[in-house]
């Protein structure tokens, strides 16, 4: 028999992604807007790449973690949790998750894009060739570029808001939503 | 009537024979506009294009004699570009071609080889930077019309001419190897 706080829990697998990309996801931020303003140098050369590195294997997880939300249920939020939330936050719930998911994909590809179209094709750890999807092109570069950071942005606006109502379940509410996603513990 | 005639054919003669000299010294030239020396560096495994924009060379050069040829080659090392302007302000600095010093790389050839098939070995020294170092260059000659274009491939270590010094001397950053491609349209070269 599964136990109630049991069922209510993540999946290990799905704890780890969520820790781990949640992790990488705030680095790879504050790393983007720390290395644009760089002058022309080797450290900088060098944060582009690792940036474009990790980002690359941020979107491989992210598909990996997808697949395997589609394949598997997430516990349901438990009640303590639903009853006293009002409609328009069970929306908001739900569509600041969907939008974050299309962001772990939008963000990354669109950066994949404005590295091809200015002509800096990604070579994955160093070793592995990745394909353009789009040409080498300054034009296109320069339409794409505001929208790698836009979109990051955005991704980190809904983080806050993301980690603002978990917090505030958890230690307003006081309904232990984060044990839901809390490490180690079952 | 007779002696203008003669003079006419004489001075016709004496024309076509300097027309014909100067055919396989100096009338080989290079049309800027379809041709293009490019190469390309590795960052951090990244092969980055570039190129010049600007080159000039002069050429006497007789597919049928070409131990004889003589190639002389400069690059406007200012012209360099690699199509973003923020690599493109630093080259021309002193770490890398230090253009103000040094404003073009030279070519002259010592030895010209025919290998067969369009195939020829071009030997010569190379200067970049102020640095002199021997250069072997391979070119194929392919003609279309009246038009002869030479093209190739060869690498060169850029350390070696010290292009790219200090914190740009890491190889793990910029690898030493930059290859340079080439493709030199030509007018005035004998029939291969």
């Amino acid at each position: 028999m599964i136990t109630d706080s049991a069922s209510r829990r993540y999946h290990g697998f799905a704890i780890a992604m969520h820790w781990i990309l949640a992790i990488a996801l705030v680095i790879l931020f504050i790393l983007g807007h720390y290395m644009a303003d760089l002058p022309f140098s080797p450290q900088r050369l060098k944060l582009y790449n690792w940036h474009k590195w990790a980002g690359v294997t941020m979107l491989l997880l992210s598909a990996v973690r997808l697949a395997w939300r589609l394949t598997h249920r997430p516990p349901g939020l438990p009640q303590a949790v639903t009853l006293p939330m009002p409609g328009w936050q069970k929306q908001a719930y739900k569509a600041t998750h969907v939008v974050m998911y299309a962001l772990f994909f939008i963000v990354p590809l669109v950066g994949w894009a404005y590295s091809s179209a200015a002509g800096f094709p990604i070579v994955l750890f160093g070793v592995l060739p990745l394909p353009d999807f789009v040409s080498a092109s300054k034009p296109l570069a320069e339409l794409i570029k505001p929208w790698h950071e836009l979109s990051a942005n955005t991704l980190a606006a809904l983080v806050v808001l993301h980690v603002a109502a978990a917090v505030k379940h958890h230690f307003i509410d006081k309904d232990g939503l984060l044990d839901r996603m809390r490490p180690g513990r079952t | 009537m007779t002696f203008f005639t003669t003079t006419a054919r004489a001075t016709a003669l004496a024309l076509l024979t300097t027309l014909g000299a100067s055919a396989a010294q100096a009338d080989q030239k290079l049309l800027p506009a379809q041709s293009e020396i490019a190469f390309v560096s590795k960052q951090m495994g990244v092969p980055v294009e570039g190129r010049f924009r600007k080159f000039d060379a002069q050429i006497a050069f007789d597919p049928a004699k070409p131990q004889t040829g003589k190639i002389a080659f400069s690059i406007d090392i200012a012209s360099i570009t690699l199509g973003s302007p923020e690599p493109d302000a630093e080259l021309p600095k002193a770490p890398w071609f230090n253009t103000a010093k040094f404003p073009q790389a030279t070519f002259h050839s010592a030895s010209i080889k025919g290998l067969g098939g369009g195939k020829f070995e071009v030997v010569g020294k190379l200067t970049i930077k102020g640095n002199i170092l021997d250069a072997v260059i391979p070119v194929t000659l392919v003609q279309t019309g009246t038009t002869t274009t030479a093209s190739g491939t060869f690498t060169i270590k850029r350390l070696a001419y010290k292009i790219g010094e200090n914190e740009w001397a890491d190889t793990s950053m910029v690898a030493d190897a930059v290859q340079v491609k080439f493709k030199l349209a030509l007018s005035g070269v004998g029939k291969l």
